[in-house]
């Protein structure tokens, strides 16, 4: 009786992971059916937004690089703009390295299947990086339930993104007329729910407030893909803000918003927001 | 138009991005002013992107329809509503607009 209360209660915990996985796969695989109908549907071939998908496996790029040739940028400005979104996965690398090295005891023969192995496990382990399985690894004390809760989400996730993206395209290529739809708005809505929580403190407001401002102000001036790279001109506000509010001392509760720490609750608070799905 | 040496280079950049962690593991440590220059940058970016093709359409304005469904679907998402309620609303004001009529 009691035994079976105890594996009733691991199914629990167990499932309980599943089940967060899946409902996470859900929401980005919404995403990525938008995507991959935005994509096509603003005049890009299928293999576009398909390539991205399994190649790069990063949404916030893939969305921020097709966006910036949709809106007639050049291929150099996409890059751009999706590498810097990206540059937050290399803190992500460094938080869960552990679960991508051999478990402890398999590394002891030191055979060269353990070594293969490990690097397999390394080449696989770095694409699957991303905010939701970092969200999901760090979230886990036992470096054995880590393990698990990373390629379970890693993988699932690569999977469901990489369908829902192809779906996405089938559909998109069916719709002739977008404008009609209104799905020319379905892009910047979604890139707004993905920036939206990152808005937490009043530096970073500020310097998107200042960033969005000079970007559209450049549309007119610029050619297009250049006035998004001007708008991270926009960082500086952080900086004016902050000697602002020390001088005239207003430091209060604000205060909080300039001390920055890197712990696993930073990265569980930040993971799946700023650039992520 | 992306073409396929692009989407290879962002790829590329990206990967490196991945495994630069799992390689320099216990021998680097990503000061927190980088970190945090690194997530400001992209927050910036996103809120940049989402204004420029929430209201811009080549060089000149986009109509009002498309960046109304936008605000719509901004507030919804300040307001915690799920992913796809966002966006199936911002598209349908921009589409319910457009039938009235406004550009």
């Amino acid at each position: 009786m009691a035994a079976a209360r105890r594996e009733r209660s691991r199914d629990a915990a167990g499932s309980g992971l599943y089940r967060d996985v899946a409902l996470v796969c859900l929401a980005d695989g919404i995403v990525g059916l938008s995507f991959g109908a935005a994509a096509v549907a603003g005049g890009l071939p299928w293999w576009v937004p398909v390539a991205l998908s399994v190649l790069v496996f990063a949404g916030g790029s893939q969305i921020a690089a097709v966006g910036v040739v949709l809106g007639g940028g050049s291929p150099v400005a996409a890059v751009a703009a999706g590498a810097v979104l990206n540059t937050r996965l290399l803190p992500y690398g460094l938080a869960v390295a552990d679960v991508m090295s051999p478990a402890a005891g398999d590394g002891a023969r030191g055979s060269t299947w353990t070594a293969v192995r490990g690097w397999l496990t390394r080449i696989v382990g770095a694409h699957v990086i991303t905010d939701e399985s970092v969200a999901f690894a760090l979230r886990q004390a036992d470096p054995a339930r880590r393990r698990i809760a990373f390629w379970t989400c890693g993988l699932a996730l690569f999977a469901v993104w990489n369908v829902c993206v192809l779906l996405g395209v089938l559909a998109g290529s069916m719709i002739t007329d977008t404008g009609a739809f209104g799905l020319d708005a379905t892009f910047p809505a979604v890139v707004v729910a993905l920036a939206l929580p990152a808005l937490t403190s009043r530096p970073v407001r500020k310097a998107a407030g200042a960033g969005a401002v000079i970007a559209v102000a450049l549309t007119p001036v610029l050619p297009a893909g250049l006035p998004l790279l001007a708008a991270l001109g926009g960082l500086a506000a952080r900086r004016i803000g902050r000697r602002i509010g020390r001088r005239i001392g207003r430091r209060g509760p604000h205060g909080v918003d300039d001390q920055f720490t890197i712990d696993e609750t930073t990265y569980q608070v930040r993971a799946g927001q700023a650039g992520g799905l | 138009m992306l073409p396929m040496t692009a989407i290879a280079a962002l790829a590329a950049l990206t990967y490196g991005m991945r495994l630069a962690g799992p390689l320099l593991r216990g021998r680097m440590v990503v000061p927190a002013r980088a970190e945090r220059l690194f997530s400001d940058s992209a927050t910036v970016l996103l809120i940049a992107l989402a204004a420029t093709s929430a209201l811009t359409a080549g060089h000149g304005f986009a109509g009002w329809a498309r960046p109304a469904g936008v605000l719509v679907g901004g507030l919804l998402a300040a307001r915690r509503a799920p992913f796809p309620v966002v966006v199936v609303t911002a598209a349908a004001v921009t589409a319910l607009l457009r039938l009235a009529g406004v550009p």
